[in-house]
Order: structure tokens, then sequence, then C-alpha cells
């Protein structure tokens, strides 16, 4: 008995063995060399693998960090600027600090604020429904309401408003990672720095229609009127296919804009809340549509007031921006 | 035994409301919308601009390209407005508005009633002819019918099929078409076969119109090379892939198109059309629509401009009942819904169909339970359910792999599907997407 357990051992140490020598053999042959500081990247990268660099995965952009003699043209959103200070470390490069950004809606087409015309009676999905048709309200731009950006967002960053029917970003958890930007089949994501304290103005509609039917469609739509246009002093409104976009990288933030809108499709966003003379002096030329589209910017400023400022800031509904703007300014700001 | 398809199919209830009814034509209404995009391919370039006069059958948008179609005006009156207005898309496309004012045709338009046997133009000029009075195929999907009559070098045609399934239920406009204007049709079969070159030409008739089938065969007698064959009702026979198999036999490969087996298809209106494009010097500008439903009070056919709103038409039937649910352009089983009912009939339109509240909604979608269904009725014997996994996961190389692009959506998967699940939805999603890539994939 003692025999067998002997041999067996005997045997199956001297198969282990000889395996190892063929191995290690083996494995000198077909070294593959891989540079160390890979590793060391990924382990500064957050792992969340979410593609929002533009790589499959932080594997994939640790690699393409270490190979690269210029990370400038490389960022981790989901990392920030830390992250890529700790690349930079690891890799004896240095980089330049780039502004964070958030992804901010570009509709306020809420069910209070744009007419429902129709139903859509088929799988909830956006892309599903873009490709039928133009949306169940009659504006064809808008948000469809359907959630499919809510489903890219691998952050939890997003949610849809059951009240407004529109999603809502929150600020805090928002890694401006782009999935959302990819998802939406009617583009009505950006990405935009985040500014100041958060603060931001934006255009909040898509719709390139001509102003009477955008009007038509969606109290708060852009109507391409360019009031902004003439109030801005800074260059930071630009007017094209029917719409004004604002260049974030040239805004001041001075508001000036906000007020003369007649829809209130320019929405700010983190602002306090504005001291009741100026608004009615701006608002007198068009107090009717300005009173009607304002409450909603209000509350949302009622709201974050009321709450104390440790709380994640969440942005309500009105987060919307121009599309066209967005191609823009993010050209602009990669060639910063 | 009558002749079919062998893979695949659904025999849904006919519903025929409006079958027998003679082809009314309406009276001309007041403004007519004439969307620039009626048919599959390049856009058009609009050639009139506003405050012009234009008479019937006079040229307002010309074609983009070769695969394009020209749209003529169908009424005579004044363009009031080039607009980006709502159409059946559901989405704002550029459209010309025209306020009526009598009805002035080209003089170019031989207005008589009489029947033009002879065929005095040769096979050219028939193609030049239909490609200028903007022929596109009836059966819906507007294809341009030059395109299809220029035989490419090194390809011949041997058969001209003429698709006179109707295999859409509740549509009879091809059907009353067929019993009212058979000479008509015939002479148009004639020229498409001189345009085509072939001395063979079928007509594919399902049996649940036997009127229609012994209307044409005997008319067919006085026809050189005419043939009627009966068909054995079942859905999707209209598919030009399944009618060829059905009338001869021959099954177009993945990917290719009939004239690889030695076939053109046409529609049997567009054969219509093009006796008039082709014999009378008549643009396409008009033509009949089905306006149907169990809840119409006066289901009909009506011989429509093209640019009448759908109200229109709904009206002409005894207007829209109060428990409509959804308002259908096309079939049942291919059509699309319309969000709105102020859009315009175009050249593509076959039907106007009303549906009730409780008849018209989907049901709640379940979890597929691997029954297979859908791949038995599936005539291109694709697997529907798989196609909708695949494209729910976004894996659209397994989509591709799958032979989505084969997929004629004639919808018979998720009209059977216990479940009902959206499966024809999805692989609509997963066929454009895969036609993005492979787009992407030919620029590189």
């Amino acid at each position: 008995m003692n025999d067998v357990i002997l041999y067996t051992i005997i045997t199956l140490g001297g198969i282990g063995a000889i395996s190892a020598v063929i191995l290690y053999f083996v494995a000198q042959k077909f070294k593959v060399f891989e540079d160390p500081r890979i590793d060391e990247v990924e382990e500064a990268l957050p792992s969340a693998n979410c593609g929002g660099c533009g790589y499959p995965g932080c594997r994939n952009f640790a690699e393409a960090c270490v190979k690269t003699d210029d990370l400038s043209t490389l960022f981790c959103p989901v990392g920030g600027n830390d992250t890529m200070g700790a690349v930079a470390s690891v890799l004896g490069m240095t980089v330049d600090a780039k502004e964070p950004q958030v992804a901010v809606l570009l509709c306020n087409g809420s069910s209070a604020n744009r007419k429902r015309t129709s139903e859509f009676d088929s799988a909830a999905n956006c892309t599903i429904a873009a490709n039928t048709y133009g949306g169940d309200t009659d504006c064809t731009h808008g948000c469809l309401g359907l959630g499919e950006c809510v489903d890219a967002c691998g952050f939890d960053a997003m949610y849809m408003d059951k009240e407004t029917g529109l999603p809502v970003v929150i600020e805090d958890a928002c890694t401006a990672c782009g999935a959302c930007v990819e998802a939406c089949p009617k583009d009505l994501f950006q990405l935009r720095n985040k500014g100041k304290k958060s603060k931001r103005i934006y255009v909040s509609c898509m719709n390139t229609d001509k102003g009477a039917p955008a009007k038509k469609a969606c109290d708060v739509a852009c109507i391409g009127c360019s009031k902004c246009f003439k109030e801005c002093k800074y260059d930071a409104i630009t007017m094209a296919n029917n719409k004004a976009y604002i260049d974030y990288n040239a805004c001041v933030l001075c508001r000036a804009c906000v007020s003369v809108c007649p829809t209130g499709a320019i929405h700010e966003i983190n602002f306090p809340l504005r001291k009741a003379k100026p608004a009615k002096k701006e608002g007198e030329a068009t107090t009717k549509p300005v009173t009607k589209a304002e409450p909603k910017v209000n509350l949302v400023e009622k709201a974050k007031e009321a709450t104390p400022k440790a709380e994640p800031k969440k942005e309500e509904a009105p987060k919307a921006d121009e599309k066209k703007e967005n191609n823009n300014e993010d050209k602009s700001s990669n060639n910063e | 035994m009558l002749k079919t398809f062998p893979v695949g199919g659904v025999h849904p209830p006919e519903n025929k409301f409006s079958k027998g009814k003679k082809i009314e034509t309406l009276p001309l209404p007041k403004t007519v919308t004439i969307p620039t995009g009626q048919h599959i391919g390049a856009p058009t370039k609009v050639v009139v601009k506003r405050g012009d006069e234009v008479k019937v059958g006079q040229l307002i948008a010309q074609a983009g390209g070769f695969v394009s179609a020209n749209i003529h005006s169908s009424v005579s009156g004044k363009v009031k407005k080039i607009d980006e207005v709502f159409d059946s898309s559901g989405y704002r496309r550029t459209s010309i508005i025209i306020d009526v004012a009598g009805d002035e045709w080209m003089e170019t338009i031989d207005r008589s009633d009489e029947l033009k046997k002879d065929i005095t133009l040769s096979k050219e000029e028939i193609v030049k002819k239909v490609s200028e009075m903007g022929i596109v195929g009836l059966g819906g999907a507007t294809f341009p019918s030059h395109v299809k009559l220029s035989i490419p070098d090194g390809k011949k045609a041997e058969h001209l099929v003429i698709n006179a399934v109707e295999c859409e239920p509740y549509l009879t406009a091809d059907h009353q078409l067929m019993m009212e204007k058979g000479e008509e049709i015939m002479v148009g079969i004639s020229v498409l076969m001189k345009a085509t070159g072939v001395n063979k030409a079928i007509i594919g008739i399902e049996n649940n119109k036997p009127d229609a089938i012994e209307h044409l065969t005997k008319l067919s007698n006085n026809y050189n090379g005419i043939e009627v064959v009966a068909l054995k009702v079942q859905y999707p026979q209209g598919g030009e892939k399944q009618l060829i198999k059905a009338v001869l036999n021959r099954e177009v490969p993945s990917g290719g198109l009939p004239l690889d087996v030695g076939c053109v298809v046409q529609n049997v209106g567009t054969a219509f059309a093009v006796y008039e494009a082709v014999q009378k010097n008549k643009p396409l500008f008009e033509r009949v629509v089905s306006v149907t439903g169990k809840s119409v009070k006066q289901p009909s056919n009506f011989m429509v401009r093209v640019g009448t709103s759908t109200d229109v038409l709904i009206e002409a039937a005894g207007g829209l009942p109060e428990d409509t649910g959804k308002v259908v352009s096309g079939g049942p089983m291919m059509g699309k819904a319309l969000s709105r009912t102020d859009v315009p009939i175009t050249k593509g339109s076959s039907g106007v169909l009303i549906f009730k509240e409780e008849e018209s909604k989907r049901e709640k979608i379940n979890p597929c339970i691997r029954c297979a269904k859908c791949v038995t009725v599936c005539p291109m014997g694709l697997e529907p359910y798989l196609l909708m996994t695949v494209t729910e996961k976004q894996n659209y190389e397994k989509v591709e792999e799958e032979r989505a692009l084969d997929c004629i959506e004639c919808g018979s998967c998720s009209y059977t599907c216990p479940a009902t699940r959206p499966l024809l939805d999805y692989i609509r999603l997963g066929k454009a997407e895969v036609g993005k890539i492979i787009r992407q994939r030919n620029q590189k």
C-alpha cells in the first residue's frame, strides 16, 4: 500500500518537474516583452472601462499613453486631471490641466412644455423611435423620453424624471465619459465645461426648424430670434440653423442673454437667485414668454438655495444645449 | 395545386371591405402639398419658385441623379410656398404647396379615354419616357421604374413578372384597377416587355381575386406572350423574391437582384402608370388609394391626386370614426402608422387604414418562449428571435452574419409571435446599424 503512494508521488512529481522545465524554456522562447509602465499606468487609471477616452478599456488606454510622446491628446474623463497627473508622473511627462466637463441635456421639452400629438406604440427604444418617426410631439428634434441615455450611463449619473419625461444628469456623478452623447439618436447631449463654481449657461434646445413651427411645437424652443446674439458683448453667441449657440469658452457668465430670451430657451445653472428688479426690467419687453418659461429655472434655483451646499447638486431637467455648438466647442477645446 | 412560395408565410384575415367598390375620382382639393422626396434614391431638385403658375403634369422637381424620379404637379394653380412640412415619415420634409385654381392640364397630355394599343416608341425611348414621367414602383417601395428597366450590359432578362398579388390584407386598389383598367394594363405590360426585351410576361394573381384572374386571362388571349398565373393566398407573396419563386420556381440569391435569375418584377399599378406615361404622355401624379377599415362607414377606392391631404380621403370615406386608435398608411402588415392625418398622399401610398382603438394597440412584450414560430413563418429563412436578441445586445457583426440585410420587413414574425415581441422593430434597427457599418467599411 505504501509503495503505491510512493510511486504515485514520484511519478506525478517527476511529470511535474519535467513539465516545469519544458514550460520554462517555452516561456523563454515565446516571451513577449511588455513595457512594465503599462501596468503602472493602468494602476493609476480608474478601471471603469467605460470607453470615455475613446479606447475600448483602461488597459488599451494605458498602452496608448505609454506609446505616445504627447499626452495632451489623451484624456481620461472619469479620472480627470488628478489621474492624468498621476499617469504623467509615471511616464515622466507633464500634462496641462483640462477644464472638467459634464454632460448637458439639450432639450427642455418636458411634458408641460411640449404637447404630445401622438403615441409611440412599439419597443421602448429611442433609436427605434427615431428611425420610425419624428417623435410623439411636433418637435422632431427633441427628447423622445425612452431613456436610452440612462441605460448607456455606466456611472448611475442619470435618471428619467417621470414628471417631465426627460433624463436628468446628476452633476456630481457624471464623469463626462460621453456614453450618453453616443447613445442619444437625437444628439441631445453635449459635454460642456463645468465652469466656475459649476455655473453654466447654454441654449437648451436643438430645434433647427424656423421660429414659428418651433414655437408652436414647444413653449421653450429656441426660435432663432437673435436677441441673445445682439445682447452678447463677448461674441460668445453664434446664430446658425435657426438657433443660437453659446461658446462656453467665450462666455463670461454675465447672464445678459438669459434675460432677453423670449422663450426661456437659454438656461442658467447653479446661479444664485436673481434679484427681482433687474429681471423685471429686462422682462418688460417680452413679459409673457419670459414668465412662462422662467419658472422652471427659478424652481431649480430655489431648490438649490434651499438645500445645503454639501448635498449633491442635482441638475434638473432643463439641461439642454445645442449640438452644433458642441461640435464647435469640442473642436476649440481640443485645439487648446 | 396552386403555386406559392415554399418557405414561411402567413395568412392573416383578408378583411377586404373595399372589394368591388368602383374607383371614385375625388373632387380637387383646395391645396396640395407635394413632398419633394417620394421615391427611394437621390433627392430631387425643386424647379419652381413661390408664386409660379403651374399646370397639371408640369415638372416641379427634377430627379437628382439616375436613381431618382421627377415629380410633377398634380393640380393647376399657384405655388403658395416651398416649406418644410410633415409627411408620412413623421418628419418635416421639403414640400411644394400649391393653391388649386381650375384644372388646366399640360397640352401634351392625351386626356381621351381611347385605348392606344400601338407601341410606336423604341426600347430606349420607352425607358426615357418612363424616367421623364417620374414613374416609380407603386407597390409601396417606390423604387424608380426606369432603373429596373435599364438592363445593365452582360445581363439578360427572360421574364417580366407582374405583381398583381396584392397580398396585404385590406387593400383592394390593385384589384379594382385590374377590373376597371384591364386593357390599359395589358398594353402597359406590352410596353414593359418591349422596354426590357422579353417576350414572356407572367401576371401573378392570388386566388382570392377569381374575377380578376378570369378578366385578365380573357384579355391576355389578345396579347402575345402574356400569361396569368393563379397563386395560393399566402402573405408575403408580393415580395419580389417570393413572387419569382412562386411563379417560376427560381431563387434569387442572398443579396442579389431578380435580374440575377433573369427576371424583372413590376407592380400591376406600375404597369398602368407606364401605359399612361408612354401611350398618353401623362406623368405620374395620381394613383388609386383604398380607404378602408372595420369602422369606416364607406370603404372606398379613390383615384387621388398626389399631395392631397389624408384628411380629405378619410372625410370622403365617411369621416374618422370616433373610436379610432390608429391610422395606417399602406397595408396592415408593412404599412406605417401616421402620427398625424394631415400628411399628403404620395406616389407610394396604396391605402389608408383606420383601426379601432381596441384592435390597434400592441400587447405587452413577454419573454421569448423559444417556440420558433417566427422561424417557421419567415419567408427569407431567417431567425427573427435571434436577430432581435443580437440587435438588443448591439452585436452588429453577428446581426450581419445572420443575414439581417436579407430581411424584407414583411412583419410575419411580429404578426405570429405569441409573446408579442417587437421582432421586426429590432430587426429594422439591426438592419439600419449594419447598413451604417457597411457604408463606413466601403468608404475606407
